[in-house]
């Protein structure tokens, strides 16, 4: 059993919460991931670190409500508790010898680049940080991005905050204008990932991408998570999640994405009913 | 008493019930059919089948307390070597191993000691007398050791150290225990509330579980030292499975067996939407392989509604590694076998990125491989189509890289098992230990117990030494 330490709501689908689990906290490092299971017919899923407090044993995850089991986890409250917790899993990127970053954050992708974003300003990287959301009640992270000590640029599609526009029209003018950068990292949405790299490209600026494959014992034993990078099969679980954006088969995970969409619907409708249910008791 | 030429023998259920259950298939002895059975065994002063059982279980002994009627000193005596009957009276292959070597086997069929050994297991757990049965150990520990992985292997050797008077600690990466148990053989074959009962008889030994630690990752084996175990066991198995290495592997629809299986067994898939984990079967559904866990694939598809199912094997009837009874038990349920084919490649829907087809091609047995077993060659101009929407890749598991990845001076050989004596269980690096399917490669569950056991006595023998 894990307890929530604590909670924090930080836009209409986007919640922050502290998690005691000491022995994941103790080692966990920048760029990995645990996997939960919330009770005993929940279904094991992937969430990332986004930061640790080793000496309280505390690790922060912050996730979208998507299907039922982030729909689930968001209904837990402060002091509960979760079943099961597995981590620290996947590598953790190795971000030594970087001097000049430019860290893309999309969605829910803005809390998972923070780790990586501390490991570079850690690095004595220069570190220029793009997040970008639908609009501003979307965004979060924004201060601590900053306070970690990276240069901020905020996109949303509707121009409620930062610049009217897509991440990757910012990204643009930075390659254009500083030559010198030598890693771009994006996290976010498949499609944000796949156009970053796409753009970066032609640059030959090295592209880092955090992919998000389905999977369900992320210890290597199964393959559900597997991922064409460079023309080879890899696990994302084990050999991820962190890959050359370049390499990447994108296509073929977002369509792997997609597996279970009806099943995983049919799931959240029935546990959507159940709240409703419970609601009219009251 | 006049010679019975025939195993006695054990009720099933019938063929086209059981194929839409998830109940289990063979429904075991009487009290009246076990006894029965006991009465055929010679009672050799020599036995041979004792030989034939990879933990020495004094199978006479045993079978002569059943026919007396004293059931719980025969599980007393079983359970001096094996402390799993109830599994492996079900899943060992003991046409292979015990029964092979029986006596009564040379002209007629063999004593059923399997059947038996289930017999009076289950009727220690029917009875509830497991935990009368289980010892008071004296609460002096010698010292603590830690297990790594909860399968045959792990348990069977946290066991046989709490016996010992170790306090043992199982590092378990799932959020349950019994490896392959509980997440590959499905509930037809290995009643789930089997292994639980058999589980908490260890910790009644006073066994520690600690689920949901990967080692290599949340703790590593070096730090497990630093915790203050003395010895470390490896049992971590062999979970990296392969893919067929065609084109198409990547569509969706194509499932190693072990996420097909884990989907199944551990993650209960075939109560959705009741429980989280979703799996989709399809309405054609093709196997490649013809082992135990390819036959385990097939049957479980035919239980969640598939319409056909399909084995695809390379090799002929002879060679399918399965247990015979598996294989017969999935013909009998409807499997439709392919033998000597391979596939060529997996068609998909390029819009969806859905499996559509299956093309293969027939084989032909030429010269002994070096396996030892004739290989298949490819028939020129033999190429055929099956549509299918579901494909699992039955073919092999290769020992789990996750601990030697992490601890590089853990000697491995070239399919990456740990390296181990045969004998003692010892490794590379002085004070762990290994065995099961991580050092063999897969196997089976008594052979994974064996090591588990031999390790246990090492285990004894290394901390003894250096304390
Ligand atoms: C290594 C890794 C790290 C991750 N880190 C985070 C994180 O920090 N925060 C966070 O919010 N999410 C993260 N994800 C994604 C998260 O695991 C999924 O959103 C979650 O499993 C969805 O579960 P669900 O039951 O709520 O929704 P489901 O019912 O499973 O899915 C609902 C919808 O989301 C899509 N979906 C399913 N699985 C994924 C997935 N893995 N990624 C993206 N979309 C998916 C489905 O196609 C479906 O349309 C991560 C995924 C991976 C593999
Ligand atoms: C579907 C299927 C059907 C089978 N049918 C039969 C049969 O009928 N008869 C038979 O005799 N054999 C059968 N086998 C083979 C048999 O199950 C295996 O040989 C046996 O389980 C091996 O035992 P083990 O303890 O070595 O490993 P496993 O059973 O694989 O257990 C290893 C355990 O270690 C855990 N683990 C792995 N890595 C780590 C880590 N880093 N940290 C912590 N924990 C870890 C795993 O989660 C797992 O629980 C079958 C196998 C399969 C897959
Ligand atoms: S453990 Fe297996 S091999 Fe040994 S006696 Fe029992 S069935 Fe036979
Ligand atoms: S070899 Fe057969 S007959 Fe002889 S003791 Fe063993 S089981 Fe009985
Ligand atoms: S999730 Fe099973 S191997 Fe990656």
């Amino acid at each position: 059993m894990f307890k929530i330490a604590r909670k924090k709501v930080l836009s209409s689908t986007v919640q922050l919460m502290e998690i005691s689990a000491p022995l994941v906290a103790s080692s966990a490092k920048s760029g990995q991931f645990v996997v939960l299971r919330l009770n005993e017919r929940g279904e094991r899923f992937p969430l990332t670190i986004a930061s640790t407090d080793k000496e309280k044993g505390l690790i922060t995850i912050v996730f979208q409500i998507a299907g039922k089991s982030t729909l689930q986890l968001s209904t837990l409250p402060e002091g509960g508790v979760i079943l099961d917790v597995l981590g620290p899993l996947g590598k953790y990127t190795d971000l030594t010898g970087v001097k000049n970053a430019v860290v893309v954050g999309g969605g829910v992708g803005i809390a998972e680049i923070y780790p990586e974003v501390k490991e570079l300003v850690h690095e004595g990287a220069r570190v220029r940080t793009i997040i970008g959301a639908r609009n501003k009640d979307l965004l979060f992270f924004a201060e601590e991005l900053e306070s970690a000590g990276s240069e901020l640029f905020i996109a949303t599609d509707d121009g409620s905050a930062g610049r009217k526009g897509f991440v990757t029209e910012i990204l643009k003018e930075l390659l254009d204008s500083d030559k010198s950068i030598d890693l771009v990292l994006a996290v976010g949405p498949v499609v944000m990932m796949k156009v970053v790299s796409n753009l970066t490209k032609p640059y030959g600026v090295k592209t880092l991408v955090s992919v998000n494959p389905i999977m369900l014992d992320a210890t290597g034993m199964c393959g559900a998570c597997r991922v064409t990078v460079g023309g080879k099969v890899k696990f994302g679980c084990v050999d991820g999640p962190s890959f050359d954006g370049h390499q990447v088969d994108f296509d073929e995970l977002m369509k792997r994405l997609g597996q279970f969409k009806e099943l995983e619907g049919l799931s959240k409708q029935k546990y959507i009913d159940s709240l409703k249910c419970e609601k009219c008791r009251e | 008493m006049p010679l019975i030429r025939k195993k006695t023998e054990m009720k099933k259920q019938e063929p086209l019930a059981r194929a839409k259950n998830f109940n289990e298939v063979a429904l075991g002895y009487s009290e009246e059919e076990a006894l029965l059975e006991a009465s055929r065994c010679l009672q050799c002063k020599k036995p041979f089948c004792v030989e034939g059982c990879p933990v020495n279980i004094n199978i006479p002994a045993f079978i002569k307390l059943i026919s007396e009627k004293k059931y719980d000193a025969a599980v007393k005596k079983i359970k001096e070597t094996n402390g799993l009957p109830a599994v492996c009276g079900r899943v060992c292959p003991q046409e292979e191993q015990c029964e092979l070597k029986c006596i009564v086997g040379k002209k007629n069929e063999p004593v059923g000691i399997g059947r038996l050994e289930r017999f009076a297991a289950d009727r220690e757990r029917e009875s509830g007398s497991i935990e009368k049965n289980a010892q008071e150990l004296s609460k002096e520990k010698i010292a603590r050791v830690a297990v790594v992985g909860s399968g045959p292997a792990g348990l069977a050797c946290a066991g046989d150290l709490a016996l010992l008077g170790y306090e043992v600690t199982i590092y378990e990466s799932l959020h349950a225990t019994g490896g392959v148990l509980r997440y590959g053989i499905p509930e037809f074959r290995l009643p789930k509330e089997i292994l639980d009962i058999e589980v908490n008889y260890l910790k009644q030994l006073g066994v520690s579980l600690e689920l949901n630690v990967l080692i290599g990752k949340t703790i590593t084996v070096p730090g497990l030292f630093k915790l203050g175990y003395k010895a470390v066991f490896i049992g971590t198995g062999a979970g990296l499975p392969s893919f067929l290495g065609v084109p198409g592997e990547n569509l969706t629809g194509v499932y190693s067996a072990n996420e097909y299986l884990s989907r199944i067994n551990l993650m209960q898939a075939y109560k959705f939407p009741e429980t989280d984990t979703p799996v989709n079967i399809g309405k054609i559904v093709a196997v490649v392989g013809a082992g135990n866990v390819a036959m385990d694939a097939a049957r479980v598809s035919l239980r969640l509604g598939a319409e056909k199912v399909y084995i695809v094997y390379r090799r002929g009837e002879e060679e399918m590694p399965a247990r015979k009874e598996e294989i017969e038990n999935a013909g009998e349920e409807g499997v439709i076998f392919h033998l000597l084919t391979a596939p060529l490649e997996i068609i998909g829907d390029p819009a969806t990125g859905k499996v559509r087809a299956l093309k293969l091609i027939k084989n032909k047995l030429g010269e002994p491989d070096a396996s030892g077993r004739k290989r298949p060659e490819p028939v020129p101009g033999s190429e055929y189509t099956l549509e299918v929407d579901t494909v699992v890749s039955a073919i092999g598991q290769s020992p789990n890289p996750l601990v030697p990845q992490s601890m590089p001076e853990l000697k491995t050989a070239k399919h990456g098992n740990i390296v181990t004596d045969e004998n003692t269980g010892e490794t590379s690096v002085p004070g762990v230990f290994a065995g099961g399917d991580i050092s063999t490669g897969a196997a089976t569950v008594i052979a994974a117990m064996g090591a588990g056991k031999k390790a246990a006595v090492s285990i004894d023998k290394y901390i003894k030494k250096s304390l």
